[in-house]
């Protein structure tokens, strides 16, 4: 009898193959790691924001129970910072500055967390106790909290050499062609924002375990990162000077990253080098404290801007100016943030025929600030849909229909932004009418009335969003500055007996790679996903990839691996042609099977794989044994998914409650492979921008401490605070990869925040209230419904 | 956290040697409070007594007109009571929303009150009742045991047995969570029956309190609109990252009212 065999192939709902070892705790993770003679690593960190370091006296501390060694910044004064991977150039053309983020602390604490002294113990607590018994004299220096502070006269500087306290001052479109189409524009609608700073808290605190071979010379670091490789490059050649054939790099299970564990930091040098010094294996693993005080934290932007428009409503030009926090230090990938992944955005899903940005990055006492789950994208994208609905409403036009008047037409494609970008498809119009008829747009008026006859305010918020994902084509990056390319490998392994392993140069860690990438070869080869092992996250297996960030996972990754499934095709072709005696070009194949064309002659894959490496009869002078093949794919362009997202939400005016009521998200994310996954991944987009529009906000007072540094303080986003959200998706597909993907991993992040804003705002609309500021807390709102009551009453 | 010696007594007899013989010495019953300060190592005692053994601490009862509540029982069974809920449904409400389910799980009455956080849950019943406190020593009204921030009329090596809450005629509590912590932004429990008309706020300030202007109101006349016309003084309350002074101050009002409301 035949076993019915499901499909598993692209358009499956899957289920995800980790997640048995993840729910049942099987997953293994770095901390999870142990190996033999291992030591325990702590860091003594500044509890100042910005302060010299006079002396360290590290006597009593030596002679505590446990110490094997401790090190200083002085220690490591020969060895490089940890570097910044994107080069951006200030207006006149000269490049950034770029100070030395080194890994111990040299002369100077720059924000509370700043590591000062590295310990380590036979045990984590001995080497706790150590670090508290290092006797540290600390010249305490005001402290630039915040972009205002660090830019006012006579601020103190972050770093002695750079006194402007300023990274780049850049810019990008025509100032010139937008200034005139301000000149003639009927309607100027102006704005200051701030994108809050958020703090990313995966579930799994960061770790990393140095260890060293003194027998091979080998250096192994294990490390809860999103791209194994960019950690070897990054620590090997520019910070400890190990080369890569020495040097394995190993990222098992990542319990989450959200873009906060792509970067290199200052902890994996430390134990890398250190394991090196005590010839002995040293595990750190971060706790909840230091989690918040040292990972990069996301956002942190002031913009000003302005739209002009005309008569009709048309945008004629926009003008941006915004300043970007980039903490104490440059972290990776920090200084691409708020220019070519923000400003390059800012025509948004509009025909908006000039944008001039200028873009200010400002050194703070605070923590590095990077890439946050949509990095640029969610910042570019709050700052268009509140200025649209604010447009709307000061000019009187519907938001609805002033959106459809500037859309980007789908017959307009490919489509040339005045800022970079060429996009390659989309249609915004299909995804805003499914948005607005899933939620029932029309009958909105009638809900508002009846939550009012409950005492509540009831508003609807829509945001139009487009991102540019898939990153990216190396050629454009590395001319605007990147210091890597940012193509993606992919291996097929058919073994002999028709298993296949992949070994990808992505990495996931709560994305669903395992089968998403494991359908994308059931699809082609017609090999069971049970069959199917996606390898990722060793630098000692897969070969040199860039790793999972900006949603280009499939978008790349897996466009690498189609290729590389085509030279396996092509090549099986040969073999089967030569077990069937028939021509190459007569060979037909459908996931599995090799055909003669037109006639029942038929090979399987595993009688090709089989005959591949048992090559009894097989064309050995023509075609090498074995079936693998690897191959690279650099993109021709980014991705360019988009969609609509409408959410509702209910105030209680007495207290400033808020809750968000409904929720739904119609997003193209090119061909979906998964439906179940992208749904996962856009209702967990959606929570964490639900999370910075409502919940979130990294607080430090003006003296440089952070007020919100754990969990009683910063509200992350739990279950109750969400709404059910109903998420579809409509295709266009991506016209440059052989997938026709754009990517689904941020498309939640970027667009939500600012629908929800705009539901508050729709909500407090009898109020007068132009603008409410992310995280709209209770006391917030019921700070402006208190504040406006009396006009209300007098009105 | 710090190493430290465990001993675990089967009485309170031996807990209060054990005690009494280590001023560095900490009693541990929950441990949702002290473990978390322990783990970021805020404290360093010599000892943890842990007073889970000891029987007498544990249970409900109703004994003439209260209902009394050993130390170590814990926010789950006064949530699930049927002797509490039969005579005192506000505190069996105020005991089912602290926290969350884990917590409920393991924290307990005597933890929490002995803890006297300004943002619990428990202080705001137990002063908002009237209750007694009864101790190793002696028995102490809820009017003097609270003092202020994490500060009560407990002696150093005083050990908090059982809670004695007296039944009210009615009673209601009402609460405004901190969005992060879940903890209480204000609160407040209302009563009426044998220890008069309480009003009595929680989380708002650096510690409980009565709320005079708005007990006298209610007495004059128990009703949701008798407490909605006065004002809470916002001087003194607490202002953080999460709410100000004054939406503290008028966040009282508003729960002073849901709580009558919800005493009926
Ligand atoms: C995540 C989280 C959320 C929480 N949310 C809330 C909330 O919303 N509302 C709320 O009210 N609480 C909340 N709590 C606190 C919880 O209710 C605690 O468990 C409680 O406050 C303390 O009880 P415990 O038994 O755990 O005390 P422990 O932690 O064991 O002890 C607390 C303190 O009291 C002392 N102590 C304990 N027992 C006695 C005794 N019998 N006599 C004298 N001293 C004693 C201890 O020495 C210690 O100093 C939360 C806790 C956590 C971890």
């Amino acid at each position: 009898m035949d076993t019915i065999i499901p499909f598993e192939g692209i358009g499956a709902s899957v289920k995800r193959k980790e997640d048995l070892r993840f729910l049942s705790g099987r997953g293994r993770y770095t901390d999870d790691i142990n190996r033999p003679g291992q030591t325990y690593a702590w860091f003594l960190r500044s509890p100042h924001p910005h302060a010299r370091i006079t002396s360290i006296d590290l006597a009593a501390a030596k002679t505590m129970p446990g110490v094997i060694a401790i090190f200083t910044g002085e220690d490591m004064a020969d060895i490089g910072g940890v570097p910044c991977g994107w080069q951006i150039h200030n207006k006149d053309g000269t490049p950034m500055s770029e100070p030395k983020h080194p890994v111990l602390a040299q002369g100077k604490v720059r924000f509370v967390g700043d590591a000062v002294a590295l310990v380590v113990a036979e045990t984590r607590p001995q080497a706790r106790d150590a670090a508290e018994a290092i006797m540290v004299d600390y010249e305490v220096l005001p402290a630039a909290a915040d972009m205002p502070q660090a830019q006012a006269a006579g601020a103190p500087a972050v770093h002695d050499d750079i006194p402007s306290n300023i990274c780049y001052d850049w810019h990008i479109g025509d100032k010139d062609t937008t200034d005139a189409a301000f000149a003639k524009a009927k309607h100027v609608v102006k704005f200051e924002l701030v994108n809050n700073r958020l703090i990313p808290n995966a579930m799994e605190p960061r770790a990393a375990i140095g260890d060293y071979d003194p027998t091979t010379d080998e250096h192994t670091l294990y490390t809860t990162s999103q791209n194994p490789h960019v950690i070897r490059l990054l620590m090997g050649a520019f910070v400890l000077n190990i080369p890569e054939s020495k040097l394995r790099v190993v990222a098992p299970d990542v319990g989450g990253g959200f873009g906060s564990k792509i970067f290199h930091y200052i902890e994996e040098a430390a134990v890398t080098w250190a394991a090196a010094r005590v010839h002995r294996p040293i595990k750190w693993t971060a706790d909840r404290t230091e989690s918040f005080m040292t990972d990069a934290h996301g956002r942190d932007h002031i913009t000003q801007t302005e739209l002009a428009l005309d008569t009709d409503g048309k945008f004629l030009g926009l003008r941006v100016v915004t300043q970007a926090n980039m903490g104490a230090y440059l972290s990776t990938f920090a200084t691409s943030v708020p220019t070519y992944l923000y400003a390059t955005l800012l025509a948004g899903c509009y025909q908006t025929p000039t944008i001039y940005a200028q873009v200010k990055a400002v050194f703070t006492n605070t923590v590095p600030v990077d890439a946050y789950r949509g990095a640029g994208r969610p910042e570019a994208t709050f700052l268009i849909e509140r200025l649209v609905d604010v447009a709307a409403r000061e000019t009187g036009i519907d938001k609805i229909e002033i959106r459809r008047k500037n859309f980007i037409r789908p017959d307009q494609f490919p489509y040339q932004t005045p800022v970079a970008l060429e996009y390659d498809s989309g249609d915004y119009f299909s995804t805003l009418d499914m948005a607005m008829k899933a939620s029932d747009w029309a009958g909105f008026e009638a809900r508002r009335a009846e939550a009012a006859r409950h005492g509540k305010l009831r508003g609807i918020g829509i945001s139009t969003y487009l991102e540019a994902c898939g990153i990216a084509p190396s050629a454009v990056v590395g001319a605007l500055g990147a210091r890597a390319g940012l193509y993606e490998v992919g291996v097929i392994r058919v073994h002999p007996t028709g298993s296949v392993t992949v070994l990808t140069g992505t990495h996931s860690h709560g994305q669903g790679h395992e089968t998403t990438l494991a359908q994308l070869v059931s699809d082609r080869l017609g090999v069971p996903v049970a069959n199917v092992d996606i390898v990722h996250g060793d630098t000692a297996k897969v070969p040199f990839g860039m790793g999972t960030y900006g949603s280009r996972s499939l978008a790349v990754g897996g466009s690498a691996m189609v290729k590389a499934m085509d030279k396996i095709v092509a090549k099986a072709k040969r073999i089967a042609a030569h077990l069937m005696e028939a021509d190459v070009a007569d060979i037909e194949f459908d996931r599995g099977t090799f055909r003669v064309a037109g006639t029942d002659k038929t090979k399987s894959l595993t009688d090709i794989s089989l005959a591949a490496y048992v090559p009894h009869n097989y064309p050995i002078e023509e075609i090498e044994p074995g079936l693998e093949e690897t191959a690279f794919y650099d993109p021709k362009n980014f991705t360019y998914p988009g969609g609509c997202h409408i959410c509702e939400v209910e105030i209680e005016p007495e207290t400033g409650a808020i809750s968000v009521v409904n929720f739904t998200a119609v997003d193209d994310v090119g061909r979906v492979i998964n439906p179940m996954i992208v749904e996962g991944q856009v209702q967990g987009g959606v929570a964490q921008g639900i999370g910075q529009a409502l919940l979130e906000a990294c607080v430090y007072d003006p003296q440089g401490q952070l007020v919100s540094g754990s969990m009683m303080d910063y509200t992350m986003p739990r279950a109750d605070d969400l709404a059910p959200v109903s998420v579809a998706t409509h295709t266009t597909l991506c016209t440059h990869n052989p997938l026709g993907v754009k990517g689904c991993g941020e498309v939640g992040a970027i667009g939500s925040p600012p629908a929800v804003i705009n539901a508050v705002v729709d909500a407090l609309r009898d109020y007068g209230v132009r603008h409410v500021e992310m995280p709209a807390t209770p006391a917030k709102i019921w700070s402006i419904i208190h504040s406006n009551a009396p006009r209300m009453a007098a009105e | 956290m710090y190493d430290f010696a465990y001993h675990k007594p089967a009485s309170v007899a031996d807990a209060v040697k054990l005690l009494a013989a280590d001023p560095d010495a900490k009693l541990v019953s929950g441990g949702h409070t002290l473990l978390p300060a322990l783990k970021h190592r805020l404290n360093k005692p010599s000892s943890l007594i842990d007073l889970s053994g000891i029987a007498d601490l544990k249970g409900i009862k109703k004994v003439g007109n209260s209902i009394v509540i050993g130390a170590l029982t814990r926010h789950v069974e006064v949530a699930t009571s049927d002797v509490v809920t039969a005579a005192i449904p506000a505190l069996a409400y105020m005991a089912s929303h602290i926290g969350d389910v884990q917590v409920r799980n393991r924290g307990t009455i005597g933890g929490s009150v002995s803890n006297n956080d300004p943002a619990a849950d428990y202080p705001g019943a137990v002063l908002g009742l009237g209750a007694t406190i009864h101790t190793s020593k002696r028995k102490i009204a809820a009017d003097d045991f609270f003092q202020g921030m994490f500060t009560t009329a407990l002696e150093a090596d005083e050990i908090l047995t059982a809670i004695e809450f007296p039944i009210p005629e009615k009673a209601g509590y009402a609460k405004m969570k901190n969005p992060a912590s879940r903890y209480v932004m204000a609160g407040a429990f209302v009563s009426k029956g044998p220890m008069g008309v309480r009003v009595v706020i929680n989380g708002a300030g650096p510690g409980v309190f009565r709320q005079s202007a708005m007990e006298t109101a209610l007495a004059a006349s128990w009703a949701p609109g008798a407490v909605a016309g006065i004002k809470q003084d916002a001087d003194g309350l607490n202002s953080d990252i999460h709410g100000s002074a004054e939406y503290r101050a008028h966040l009282v009002g508003v729960m002073a009212k849901r709580a009558v409301i919800a005493a009926g």
